[in-house]
């Protein structure tokens, strides 16, 4: 079996509130898995979690069959990347060397960047349709374009597997559409596996292979989009009544109806 | 880009020997370039007659002002690097090297040995400065620990921690002052800051830990700039963070009570040299590291250049030189920030 990540009967608490309870889930190389939930639900903690940024009270979570706490910092910075939601940038950074920075796990100390460096980072800045602003301040560019920056600095590590907070919360339909489509992309051809929150039940549905339904940090429902998006589990999660129609026989859409 | 900030750090080391060389001509005596040339070629062993030259002039070169200078090109090294490495590790811009209170330790330290009235020093580092070190070091320990949840740091708390302390030991210190009316001039002075009275071991015993501090920052500049941008971040590009925050903490803290126990409270110098440099390069350390640096180094070497000349004989606390063109000069980066967005 080839899991990449397996989480298996995650507990977290904040203080003493009880945050996730009793998480399992397997992931296989190559998916596309959404989380999705109401506000709250715990998508961002079960992510930081998954990245060792948090550490669960209960159970084990394994990268690559490895236990995560397990793995040197620039050990697991090479396999998994992140980018998380709060990108706010205080200071003044050309993009080029904000997806420079990816490499930072690959460099050792007082050495500069090496000429196969140079080159990944342009691959992936190209990749992602960034190449032409790479002497811009990262301030100078839309949050779309920021969103793109900071997945060509994750690409730049060379993951295997890519975790993604809210990556399109902030952005208008196309810009939607296209970022989705690059992470598609992504799986489809290079073997990486994506986990992303969403808040967008539609495009999640139309671009997961699977999607875990949250609710109150616990896993109400983790399977593939037609079985995870049914209208008795949206209003239970949500407390909103919707309808329910399926394209293609297969991916389902919703349009919400009352509270 | 690479070579234009090569080009730069080479701009700025010859303009920095350049500086000390003229600088040393300047005071009441004026001592012709070629003279000091000689004279410090002489003093490094080099094979050079110095028979012409009036005796008094060697004495004012090698032991009054070159001690001097080489002294505030430090002291302005240091707090203008500690001042870099506060702003990324407390994420805040904004900050300087006394945030953790050093300044107003050492200042504590200073009136204490002044009020008791012990002031002859060993190996020509005063009572009053090693007051000073220690008094400023145990209260960034203070700091630092009040700010400790159990075995991470919040660096607000330190923030909200070093105001707190400060204002406590600046009571006290009014209150010794109260105490110990005679004594108001020197403890006023001493904690304007001043580089009158600076001689070799003080240098030699400032050096060393500038140097390692310097490298060990230095060796830290890609995970600062991992970690400007956010500590989650930092964290997924395989940095350890509390590792980075506490190395960077202590060394810098340690810098600051060095730099602040020789030399009084100098203040701007760690703030304005940084945003300066920021302005031209971005956030970018590797780069914003070194030319800090070396600006900073020139900036306080300038300013007490002007202290002790400006008025003939007169000598005015350094600390006032870099508040009056520091000032005017932060605010006005302020103002272009604010259009800029640039911080
Ligand atoms: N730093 C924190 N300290 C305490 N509680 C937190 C913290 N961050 C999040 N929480 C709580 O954890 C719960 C889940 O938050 P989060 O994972 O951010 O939800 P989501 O990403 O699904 O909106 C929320 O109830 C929130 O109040
Ligand atoms: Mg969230």
């Amino acid at each position: 079996m080839s899991c990449v990540i397996d989480v298996k009967d995650l507990h977290f608490k904040y203080y003493n509130q009880e945050i996730l309870n009793n998480i399992n889930i397997k992931v296989e190389k190559g998916s596309f898995v959404s989380i999705l939930g109401p506000n709250g639900s715990g998508k961002t903690t079960l992510l930081k979690n998954i990245c060792n940024f948090l550490k669960p009270n209960n159970g084990t979570i394994c990268i690559k069959d490895k236990e995560v706490f397990k793995y040197k910092n620039k050990e697991l910075a090479k396999n998994v990347a992140v980018v998380h939601q709060n990108n706010d940038v205080n200071f003044d950074f050309s993009i080029y060397d904000i997806v420079l920075m990816g490499r930072l796990p690959y460099q050792k100390k007082f050495k500069s960047e090496s000429k196969k460096d140079h080159e990944i980072v342009k691959k992936n800045m190209k990749k992602t349709e960034i190449w032409k602003f790479k002497d811009k301040s990262i301030h100078e560019i839309s949050g779309g374009e920021r969103q793109r920056v900071m997945i060509a600095r994750a690409l730049s590590q060379q993951p295997d597997i890519l975790l993604l907070d809210e990556p399109i919360s902030a952005l208008d339909i196309k810009h939607q559409m296209s970022i989705l489509s690059l992470c598609k992309d992504l799986v489809k051809d290079k073997d990486i596996s994506i986990i992303t929150t969403l808040h967008d039940i539609n495009l999640a549905a139309r671009f997961s292979d699977l999607i875990i339904l949250l609710d109150s940090g616990e896993i109400k429902s983790f399977d593939i989009p037609k079985k995870v998006l049914t209208a008795e589990n949206i209003e239970s999660v949500y407390g909103v009544k919707v309808d329910l129609y399926l394209k293609d026989k297969n991916i389902p859409y919703i349009i919400p109806k009352a509270i | 880009m690479k070579s234009k900030r090569f080009i730069f750090i080479v701009i700025l080391l010859i303009s920095l020997f350049s500086l000390i060389l003229i600088s040393t001509t300047l005071g009441t005596v004026k001592i012709p370039i070629k003279n000091v040339l000689k004279i410090i070629l002489y003093k490094l062993n080099l094979d050079i007659d110095i028979s012409n030259i009036k005796a008094s002039d060697i004495f004012i070169v090698t032991n009054i002002r070159l001690p001097r200078i080489i002294l505030a090109s430090l002291v302005g090294a240091i707090l203008s690097l500690v001042g870099t490495s506060y702003q990324a590790i407390f994420k805040n811009p904004m900050a300087d090297p006394y945030v953790m209170g050093a300044s107003s330790g050492a200042a504590f330290g200073a009136t204490l040995a002044i009020s008791i009235g012990i002031g002859s020093g060993i190996l020509g580092f005063g009572v009053t400065n090693l007051l000073a070190f220690i008094s400023a070091m145990l209260t960034t320990v203070i700091v630092y620990n009040l700010a400790k949840v159990g075995s991470k740091i919040s660096t607000t708390s330190i923030l909200l921690a070093g105001i707190v302390m400060t204002a406590f030991l600046s009571s006290i210190i009014s209150l010794m002052m109260i105490f110990n009316h005679e004594e108001l001039g020197k403890i006023v002075t001493w904690t304007m800051g001043s580089f009158n009275g600076a001689n070799w071991n003080q240098i030699i015993l400032v050096t060393i830990p500038v140097l390692i501090g310097l490298i060990v920052i230095l060796s830290f500049s890609k995970e600062m700039n991992a970690f400007v941008l956010g500590e989650e971040n930092a964290q997924s590009l395989g940095v350890n963070i509390e590792l980075m925050k506490k190395t960077i903490l202590v060394i810098s803290s340690f810098l600051a009570a060095c730099a602040v126990s020789v030399s009084g409270i100098i203040g701007f110098v760690g703030l304005i040299v940084p945003h300066l440099f920021r302005l031209i390069f971005g956030s970018n350390h590797k780069i914003l590291l070194p030319v800090s640096v070396l600006g900073g180094a020139i900036f306080l070497l300038i300013c007490d250049t002007l202290a002790r000349t400006i008025l003939n004989g007169i000598e005015i606390p350094v600390g006032i030189i870099t508040s009056i063109f520091g000032g005017p000069f932060f605010l006005y980066l302020l103002k272009r920030s604010k259009k800029n967005k640039l911080i």
